[in-house]
């Protein structure tokens, strides 16, 4: 057992930020932890951030910011549908956050006088953001990554790598008692019984077949969680980027500098105009940006410069290829010099795996998935001020008791839009702060990883290696090959769920689904064999991709709003149309009451639980903390936005004094 | 530079791609030719993709997969380490069209040479990370709680230590060079996993090192906590294996995808041991 006076025993699945963070803290409270994963966990895909981490610092303050300005952005930035209590915490916490990061060693850039430089990421005014050198990621990752090392020379976590989490093993009451995993070499099938399983195993952006994440992104982890009954929460809410390389394999993130060093976005008049770009003249290039937003041109917001690129290529058909969507970001006609002053980080990046000089050549540009909001749905207990009730053991916690969710795979902190630089804070947040939780629900527990009988290891182990041989021999007659369905259903997301999402196509898509998902229940596997099977190791997350698609689908289908990155054309709240004051006053009244109606229906997260039966998820609607900041409108460049605000501004300071009396009454 | 893709006019349909391949460590390698449409701005990975999805050799004969190890596709997990046409390198920034451009006939792949084949092109890369431990590559701090920043860091102390933090374990500068040799040991009959990574890990620890390590313990004697345990990481690379070993080749440097200046961090190693040596002497 577990009680008080023995070790927890923790499986840590995932050694990303989130997991190396929840690994180092438990081994720091005297837990020992069996870390799986299925990389190496030093080349986990967060070494592949490059922006930086954020916090309110001396300077900003100075400047009249706070940690609480920093929550106000992060809720806003994620359209109100963040639970503003672990946002709090979080905001309260990034500073501490750095200065533990910067004692375990992170090369952060500095200034003339030694201290940590910051720079400013967008939404928001103050700069905030600590950054090392453009791969931020990839030095936090390697700070936790050598303290986890310090804590498996010293005996307190063994590491599993080239291991795939299968799923939870859960006890007859439903408690999580240890996770079922595999070796990627040996194929062994093996239990690890434990007090407390963390799941921390990052985004899901394979199910869009190519995106900006690594390969291991697959979601399967959190999907196989999300199949042995833990709720999925905000499944629909996925982050594009505007800008990135399209690659035969992955789409590479191209920084928005290039647009702001001025960076001119075009496509060619005349659909698939077969000569180089350089030949093309003026009169024949379509400026699209410039002509339809005079005022920013090419500096339109990130999620304007998504949907219109995706316009121009998907509704035009003015792609620059006719097989593949893409359109120019030309620098072209700005000096080398200066380019490579500017720039020239990122150009190399263009230049190392495109082959082609962006100094010479406009570069072709597309938007790409990029980042998960959605994911496990944990719970939290909330604190008296409004924040985190430290060590309480429901911290991050799902619905499964004993197993907890932490990182991009959870589905807390951003809402219906992730803020830049906030993620990598909110993984090594939550991996910091709940280490004592999870000890102290261990110890609160009778029983532990000892005295998880025999019997439910074995036959834990059972079913996944029926499963795993039923995929090696099973369907011997069918010609369904896994890697051509991954491309289908990338294909298939992409199309229908990324930018612009559209209810008739959002159905078509969820009948298309069902049926790839059938056919990738019945590959036929090249590889039967029982050494390093990577087809099969393969063949499983795609299936295990279906799960989390269809949430993706029907939460998309079902919400009926523009939120965040949520974008649906034909739920549109209309820009103000009448210059007479007191029209204008009165459409600025409707406006505000039909932002609020909305609200009371949509203002909440998707919970979808999964149904074995049907093969479908089951889709409630959970109500959003909002007790800390009243949900605002954002109104960027919409016309009218005075005349809203100044109606919007007077009713919230009529509701503000109700809100003071019963803020910090309700408990989550 | 002059952009690849107008270099080879003449796109080609087909790619040749020759693999070595091998069914498991200790078996007999083998070489297998694939052929897969040509298309525009591939890399080894897309290939390599493109083999799995067929899985059919040039005389349409079905094999497996070839296996192959990857994560970010953007070079900076370390990842995807082989032998590609000749010369260790990452495959995810080696781009086919400059491949085809140096050789038109076909792509050559295999494993890396210094570490056991696990499968194909796996390798088993244990010993690289063994020789982060060796070296307590870690600063030492007194706990994961909250105290207050670190010490301020002169912005020359970053930009020197950047660098070489940039390092993605990925073995390039171990496999090109001439004084890493290859360990490759199996369990023994009865031998429990715990027992043959001991063994594994005590011959590990005789060899050597390698500039990746090297670097690193110059990387953390640099820094204002981790310099605490700069004589036990110049100890252990004054033993068998450490910097001594060290001919001086210059590899490493020449392959490094991360042009991590690793000669630099030999020599300050190589002056620092000699230094720590000297102490020690006078010490007695
Ligand atoms: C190109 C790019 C740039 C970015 N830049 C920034 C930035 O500047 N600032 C910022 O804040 N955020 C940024 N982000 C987002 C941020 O990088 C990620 O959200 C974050 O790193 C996720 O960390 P994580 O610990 O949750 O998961 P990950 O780092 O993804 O780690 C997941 C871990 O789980 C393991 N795993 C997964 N599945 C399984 C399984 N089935 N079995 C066993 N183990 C498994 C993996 O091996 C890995 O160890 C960026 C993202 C991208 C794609
Ligand atoms: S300089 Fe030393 S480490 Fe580098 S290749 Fe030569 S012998 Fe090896
Ligand atoms: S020093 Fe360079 S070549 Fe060697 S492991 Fe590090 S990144 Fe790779
Ligand atoms: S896949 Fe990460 S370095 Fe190549």
């Amino acid at each position: 057992m577990a009680a008080s006076n023995q070790p927890a025993r923790v499986v840590v699945i995932g050694g990303g930020l989130a997991g190396l963070a929840s690994t180092m803290k438990l081994a720091e409270l005297g837990a020992t932890v069996d870390l799986i994963s299925l990389t190496p966990v030093k080349r986990s895909h967060s070494v592949c951030a490059q922006g930086g981490i954020n916090s309110c610092n001396d300077q900003t303050r100075q400047l009249g910011d706070a940690e609480w300005n920093h929550l106000d952005d992060t809720v806003y930035g994620g359209d109100f549908l963040n639970h503003q209590p672990p946002v709090k915490e979080m905001a309260m916490w990034a500073p501490k956050v750095i200065e533990l990061m910067d004692r375990l060693g992170v090369p952060f850039n500095r200034t003339e006088e030694g201290f940590i430089d910051r720079r400013r990421f967008g939404g928001t005014l103050f700069k905030r953001t600590a950054f090392a050198g453009a791969t931020t990621g990839q030095q936090l990752l390697y700070a936790l990554d050598e303290q986890v090392r310090r804590c498996e020379s010293e005996g307190s976590v063994r590491k599993f790598e080239f291991w795939d989490f299968l799923g939870p093993i859960q006890d007859e009451t439903g408690r999580c008692r240890g996770a079922v995993a595999q070796n990627l070499t040996t194929m062994e099938i093996r239990a690890f019984p434990a007090d407390a399983v963390v799941v921390a195993t990052g985004g899901c952006g394979l199910i869009y077949g190519r995106s900006t994440m690594s390969v291991f992104c697959t979601g399967s982890a959190a999907s196989r969680c999300f199949q042995a009954g833990a709720k999925y929460g905000n499944a629909e809410f996925i982050q594009v980027h505007p800008t990135a390389i399209p690659g035969a394999d992955k789409l590479r993130l191209m920084s928005e500098s290039a647009r702001g060093e001025g960076g001119r976005v075009w496509v060619p008049r005349k659909a698939h105009d077969p000569r180089e770009p350089k030949q093309i003249p003026d009169s024949e290039r379509y400026y699209f940006l410039e002509e339809r937003y005079p005022e920013y041109g090419n500096l339109v917001p990130r999620d304007i410069a998504t949907r219109e690129i995706f316009d121009i290529c998907v509704n035009e058909g003015l792609s620059v290829e006719s097989d593949r969507m893409c359109v120019y970001l030309d620098l072209t006609h700005i000096p080398r010099h200066e380019l490579d002053r500017k720039l020239g980080g990122i150009l190399e990046i263009y230049e190392k795996f495109q082959g082609v000089d962006p100094r010479d050549e406009p570069m072709k540009i597309f938007p790409a998935v990029h980042y998960s909001m959605g994911g496990l749905w944990a719970d939290y207990v909330k604190s008296a001020d409004g924040g985190l009730e430290a060590g309480a053991p429901r911290n991050h916690m799902t619905n499964i008791e004993g197993l907890y969710a932490m990182g991009e795979c959870d589905y807390h902190y951003h809402g219906a839009n992730r803020l830049g630089a906030n993620s990598l804070l909110s993984c090594i947040f939550t991996g910091l702060f709940t280490g004592s939780s999870i000890v102290n629900y261990a110890a609160s527990q009778t029983s532990g990883a000892d005295d998880v009988p025999e019997s439910l290891l074995a036959s834990a182990v059972q079913a996944q290696q029926e499963r795993h041989d039923h995929l090696l021999h099973g369907n011997k007659d069918s010609d369904e090959n896994p890697y051509l369905i991954h491309q289908e259903l990338g294909d298939l997301m992409t199309r229908v769920a990324t930018v612009v999402r559209k209810n008739d196509q959002l159905s078509e898509a969820m009948g298309k689904i069902d049926e790839l998902h059938e056919r990738a229940m019945r590959v036929n596997l090249a590889d039967t064999g029982a050494w390093t099977n990577q087809n099969v190791v393969f063949a499983k997350a795609l299936q295990d991709m279906f799960p989390v698609a269809k949430a993706l689908l029907k939460g998309a289908l079902q919400r009926d709003e523009c939120r965040g990155a949520h974008f649906k054309p034909d739920f549109i709240k209309p820009p103000l149309t009448s210059e007479d004051p007191t029209e204008r006053r009165r459409q600025a009244e409707a406006w505000c009451d039909a932002f609020q109606a909305n609200n009371e229906k949509y203002l909440k997260s998707t919970i979808a639980t999964w149904n074995a039966e049907t093969n479908q998820p089951d889709l409630t609607y959970e109500d959003v903390d909002t007790s800390l900041i009243p949900p605002r409108p954002r109104l960027y460049g919409l016309v009218g936005a005075e005349a809203i605000e100044e109606v919007w501004n007077e009713r919230a300071a009529a509701t503000a004094a109700d809100d003071d009396t019963n803020r910090y009454a309700d408990s989550h | 530079m002059t952009a690849p893709e107008t270099s080879i006019k003449n796109r080609p349909q087909f790619i040749n791609v020759r693999v070595l391949r091998q069914d498991e460590p200790g078996a007999k390698s083998y070489w297998e030719l694939h052929k897969i449409k040509y298309e525009r701005e591939m890399n080894v990975i897309s290939v390599l993709q493109r083999i799995a999805a067929q899985a059919t050799t040039v005389d349409g004969k079905k094999v497996t997969p070839v296996a192959w190890d990857c994560g970010c596709l953007e070079e900076v997990c370390g990842s995807c380490t082989m032998v590609i046409n000749g010369r260790v390198r990452q495959s995810c920034s080696a781009l086919v069209d400059r491949l085809l451009a140096d050789n038109p006939d076909e792509i050559v792949l295999e494993p890396m040479t210094k570490f056991p084949v696990v499968r194909d092109l796996m390798v088993d890369r244990a010993r690289l990370f063994r020789s982060l431990k060796r070296i307590q590559g870690w600063v030492p701090v007194d706990s994961y709680y909250n105290l207050g920043p670190g010490e301020r860091i002169p912005r020359e102390d970053q930009e020197r230590n950047y660098p070489l933090s940039q390092c993605m374990s990925c073995g390039c500068c171990l496999d090109a060079c001439p004084q890493y040799q290859k360990i490759e040991l199996t369990q023994n009959e009865g031998e429990s996993d715990e027992e043959f990574e001991q063994r594994q890990n005590a011959e590990f620890d005789e060899a050597f090192i390698g500039a990746a390590a090297i670097s690193q313990a110059m990387l953390f004697n640099n820094h204002p906590t981790g310099k605490a345990l700069a004589a036990e990481r110049l100890e252990a690379l004054s033993g068998p294996g450490g910097i001594t070993t060290c001919g001086n080749a210059q590899n490493c440097v020449a392959v490094c995808p991360k042009e991590i200046p690793l000669t630099r961090s030999i020599a300050r190693t190589g002056r620092a041991t000699t230094l720590h040596a000297i102490k020690k002497w006078f010490e007695r």
